[in-house]
């Protein structure tokens, strides 16, 4: 019995061998991949050693980090709730982070490479050193009101969004998307309540999840004659050029009659430009365009944001931010490349495949506002320190891109103001400051209610733009232009309120 | 031992000269080796608490200090009552023991909340736990050795062993879900807050009847055969009680939903019979067997489902754990990311993330314990677990009857399949089945069952030891039994 008793023993070692072999592959070879796999909740609890930096605006979180006694040591919180949520984002557990918690991630969680000073000092000290901060253009008012004002709004929609930026710079001044979500419950240490959280709001039929300030479009409707008008004035056009309207106007290859919005609006057969964009004449603008060719608009719309498929907003310069969808004119020609004056009419006053995002609605009116010159957006003010001294990056506003001209622009601008002292959009009329703009109805289908816009900025008495804005009511019916325009007064007042 | 069957097989390599060289008791090698051993577990302790809370309390020592106690009761019972037995087996097991408290003590305190860990009670929690069971454990293994005080009285009782052993296994498969199943495995039997794994002490007495039947039955086994292609293979006949424990484990298998122990059985049954025959033919067939039936199991599991879908699920689950890394792979992804974490050298006891791994305190504690120790850790454990069999293998080539032979061999290499089992189940060489870690994991019935083992190991190495001379030495004692009777008799043969 010997013999095999010893071959039993020889089985034993080869199989512990096995054993040490696999734990070698397993500890030696495979261990850095085990150690930093996205399944391995190590790499998070290292991630919550450190005290997360806050996100503020004006002074105040919006963002911060609480010691929990869990083993994650830092429970994200987000005080302001939905109201902040499609700028912040959020940082979960277990789920993908957006945002600005994603965007500056590296500093709020203290490891990017600009932190290497404090993270050099820890290792002697002992101590942890918490993150870095970042503090937002936002203006609190402005976004308080944008956002209470949108959710109240008085023709009952359900979805929109609100954007405001100032023209001067491209701060971003408030950013709002209705329906919006409290980031709170996603960032629960408790992974499976948070993933419920998200597949709630993932499968809600509004999608709050989805930022529609910068990343829906929608058929910008008349708002778009502007960028219309911008191309006329360019091409021999003057404010008092006279121009052909009516009551309706068929495009030569088409049966479908283009309309006004009401009758009273310019029956007269000729009607000055800048009539036709106080009253939006539908039928001025339908064959102006059709005058101007797809060239000349589609080109229009190209030079102040349109087909820009790669705009972030976040810091000034172009490191990345938040994702910005690329608004779209649409084909305006027949199948082939002919002329195809019907889509160029319908076109011409922001329907048909024409689409924009609140975004971009925003910064034409403030090209407007600063005489023709479009400033990039940006929501990142400054990055501060954990030390809450040291100052890393101070954004420095820079030009994207000049549409029009100055002359162009000042010409625009009379019109827009015009829109709000005598036309469509006087609803956004603010005390004491010279409010331009101009409104948007477009249908969203055939059954549905039309889609209400506003896009406008505001003067302070020297003529300086303060502020500028775009309002967008999806499916707001009857009447939703008009509340835009009221809505995107209130967030400018408070806007400029703040500033003041 | 036949000069017929393996002549090779002479006196001299069957004793060892026991009575020139093992003359010598060696307890107090023992002792000190235990020593050593319970100053490793009280620094493991102190590491932990240094990681843990930043500081050492003053009470760091105690739970070290209680094992400590414990095995030197032990260690004085063997001084007593087996004085010739192996000084390696103790200390070695004592090592192992201790550092299973410790680590449970420390899961304890990470599962705490951090003002609370400080102020928590040394015997409360599963450390606390852990460290009465091994009382009661150790406490089973002297009264074992105070019983039994030569392993051939246990062939006295075989039928018995065997049939209990056979019940054992049988009770959580009868039994409804509920009484019994715990994560998929139907294994245990479960009345109140309370349950044990009879499958544990069932190996013990299993083994004890395999040893005493093959025994009995060797030299047919061995020898009537039939040669096809070179190898010889039994009659028919013979193969009829291989069969039966064949069914047991593959009942095992389905009803029960574990593989792991139906691979013990089934292992430990070929072996046994390995053993006993010297014929590579059972080793082939018991191979042949286990893993035709594992494939049908797997093919029935993937086409039928029903009972055998549990066993395809897990073979699912081996071939691609990250397929459903947050489901059906979930525990063993996170043991296979536990050990890497740990890599060469670990985390330092205390310093790891043991909550983050479920069932880190029962199986997968070889993987929480790998986080913080790192891989040159486990291979130290894996050596600690090596030397225990290695040890029992040796008691069984020394011990000179051959139910003691059987028994320790069968013993110790049961012991290290098990290790096999579990770690190359958690490692991801094997599919993962529930099994302990022996005397690791967290668990009474476990710690108990390997005690036992362990004293009976330690019996048989006593038995091998002792001087021939000696007077009182067991192969001179009147008494001896059918054991005796068999392995002084000359055997007959008859080849058909």
């Amino acid at each position: 019995m010997n013999a095999p008793l010893r071959r039993v023993g020889v089985v034993v070692m080869i199989l512990f061998g096995l054993l040490f072999a696999n734990l070698n592959w397993i500890q030696a070879y495979k261990a850095d991949e085990y150690r930093n796999s996205d399944y391995n909740g190590r790499v998070q609890v290292a991630e919550y050693e450190r005290k997360r930096g806050n996100i503020e605006v004006g002074g105040t979180a919006v963002a911060l980090s609480k010691e929990t006694s869990g083993k994650l040591k830092f429970q994200r919180s987000y005080p302001g709730g939905a109201m902040y949520a499609h700028v912040l984002g959020y940082k979960p557990v277990n789920l993908g982070d957006t945002g600005i918690e994603r965007l500056e991630n590296d500093f709020l969680a203290g490891t990017s490479d600009q932190l290497i000073a404090n993270r050099i000092k820890d290792m002697f000290t002992g101590d942890q050193t918490g993150g870095g901060n970042v503090l937002l253009t936002l203006s609190k008012r402005a976004q308080e009101t944008a956002y209470k004002q949108l959710n109240d709004n008085q023709v009952g929609a359900r979805r929109g969004a609100a954007i405001a930026i100032d023209p001067r710079t491209g701060a971003v001044q408030a950013l709002v998307s209705m329906p919006s979500f409290d980031p709170n419950p996603l960032a629960s240490h408790d992974t499976n309540e948070a993933t419920a959280e998200y597949n709630k709001l993932d499968k809600d039929k509004d999608r709050p999840l989805a930022n529609r300030a910068l990343a829906e479009t929608l058929p910008p409707g008349s708002t778009f004659k502007i960028v219309v008008a911008a191309a006329a004035l360019e091409n021999g056009v003057t404010q008092q050029t006279e121009i052909p309207a009516g009551s309706s106007y068929t495009p030569p290859t088409s049966g479908q009659p283009i309309r006004n919005a009401a009758p009273s609006i310019c029956p007269e057969a000729q009607v000055t430009l800048r009539e036709a964009v106080t009253d939006s004449c539908n039928t001025g603008f339908a064959q102006l365009g059709v005058r101007l060719g797809a060239d000349k608009i589609k080109e229009k719309a190209r030079q102040f944001g349109f087909e820009q498929d790669d705009l972030s907003v976040g810091e000034s310069g172009e490191k990345g931010g938040l994702p910005v969808a690329a608004s779209r004119t649409g084909e305006m020609t027949a199948p082939g490349g002919g002329t195809d004056p019907a889509a160029l009419a319908q076109s011409s006053i922001g329907q048909r495949d024409v689409r924009m995002t609140p975004l971009q609605g925003a910064l034409i009116a403030a090209t407007v506002a600063n005489g023709g010159s479009q400033m990039r957006p940006y929501l990142v003010k400054q990055l501060l320190g954990p030390d809450r001294t040291t100052v890393y990056d101070a954004a420095k506003p820079r030009e994207l891109r000049q549409p029009v001209s100055g002359q162009v622009a000042g010409d625009l601008r009379d019109m827009m103001v015009n829109v709000v002292k005598e036309g469509t959009g006087r609803k956004a009329a603010i005390e004491g400051y010279t409010v331009g703009g101009k409104t948007g109805t477009a249908q969203s289908g055939p059954n549905t209610p039309d889609h209400g816009w506003f896009i406008g900025f505001a003067l302070d008495k020297n003529g300086t733009p303060v502020s500028a804005v775009c309002v967008e009511l999806e499916q707001a019916g009857s009447g939703g232009s008009a509340e835009a325009a009221r809505i995107g007064g209130r967030i400018m007042a408070a806007a400029i309120a703040e500033g003041r | 031992m036949t000069a017929a069957a393996a002549p090779a097989a002479s006196p001299a390599s069957t004793g060892e000269q026991p009575g020139v060289r093992l003359a010598r008791s060696r307890r107090n090698a023992e002792l000190s080796l235990l020593l050593l051993a319970m100053v490793l577990v009280a620094a493991y302790a102190a590491t932990v608490e240094a990681n843990v809370l930043d500081t050492v309390t003053p009470d760091f020592w105690i739970p070290a200090a209680a094992l400590g106690l414990v095995f030197l009761g032990l260690h004085l019972v063997i001084r007593w009552l087996a004085p010739f037995a192996d000084p390696a087996l103790l200390p070695a097991v004592a090592l192992l023991n201790g550092i299973g408290v410790g680590f449970l003590r420390r899961y304890d305190l990470a599962k705490a909340a951090p003002e609370q860990r400080e102020s928590l009670a040394i015997f409360a929690g599963t450390g606390g736990r852990q460290l009465a069971w091994t009382l009661g454990a150790v406490i089973l293994a002297a009264a074992l050795l105070a019983i039994m005080r030569d392993h051939r009285s246990l062939s006295r009782y075989a039928y018995t062993l065997g049939l209990a052993g056979i019940v054992l296994v049988m009770i959580p498969a009868v039994l409804p879900g509920r009484f019994s199943e715990i994560n998929g495995a139907k294994l245990w039997i479960r009345l109140g807050g309370f349950s044990i794994q009879p499958g544990e002490f069932a190996k013990l007495a299993l083994l004890a009847f395999f040893a005493y039947y093959l025994v009995r039955k060797r030299e047919v086994l061995s020898l009537a055969s039939r040669r096809v292609l070179g190898v010889d293979f039994p009659r028919g006949r013979d193969l009829g009680p291989v069969l039966v424990v064949w069914l047991i484990s593959l009942l095992v298998l389905v009803f029960e939903k574990d593989l792991g122990t139906s691979l013990l059985y089934f292992g430990m049954f070929v072996v046994t019979l390995y053993i006993a025959t010297e014929r590579v033919s059972w080793l082939l067939i018991g191979l042949i067997l286990f893993f035709g039936g594992a494939y049908l199991a797997y093919v029935l599991g993937s086409t039928v489902g029903g009972p055998f879908a549990n066993f395809y699920d897990r073979a699912q689950i081996w071939l691609d754990p990250f397929a459903e890394p947050y489901d059906r792979g979930y525990q063993l992804v996170q043991g296979l990311l536990t050990l890497g974490t740990g890599g060469l050298f670990g985390a330092g006891p205390g310093g790891g993330q043991p909550t983050l791994l479920p069932e880190v305190q029962t199986d997968f504690i070889f993987a929480g314990i790998g986080e913080e120790i790192g891989l040159f850790g486990l291979s130290a454990l894996l050596v600690v677990y090596l030397l225990i069999v290695e040890r029992g293998l040796r008691a069984a080539l020394a011990v000179r009857d051959s139910f003691g032979k059987l028994l320790a061999g069968g013993l110790a290499f049961t012991l290290g399949l098990q290790v096999f089992v579990i770690v190359g189940g958690i490692s991801k060489l094997i599919p993962l089945t529930g099994q302990t870690t022996p005397f690791l994991s967290a668990g009474g019935s476990s710690l108990m069952a390997n005690w036992l083992l362990i004293a009976v190991l330690l019996r048989v190495s006593d038995g091998a030891r002792r001087p021939v001379t000696g007077g009182g030495g067991p192969a001179a004692r009147p008494s001896g039994g059918p054991p005796e009777q068999l392995h002084g008799a000359p055997t007959e043969v008859i080849r058909p």
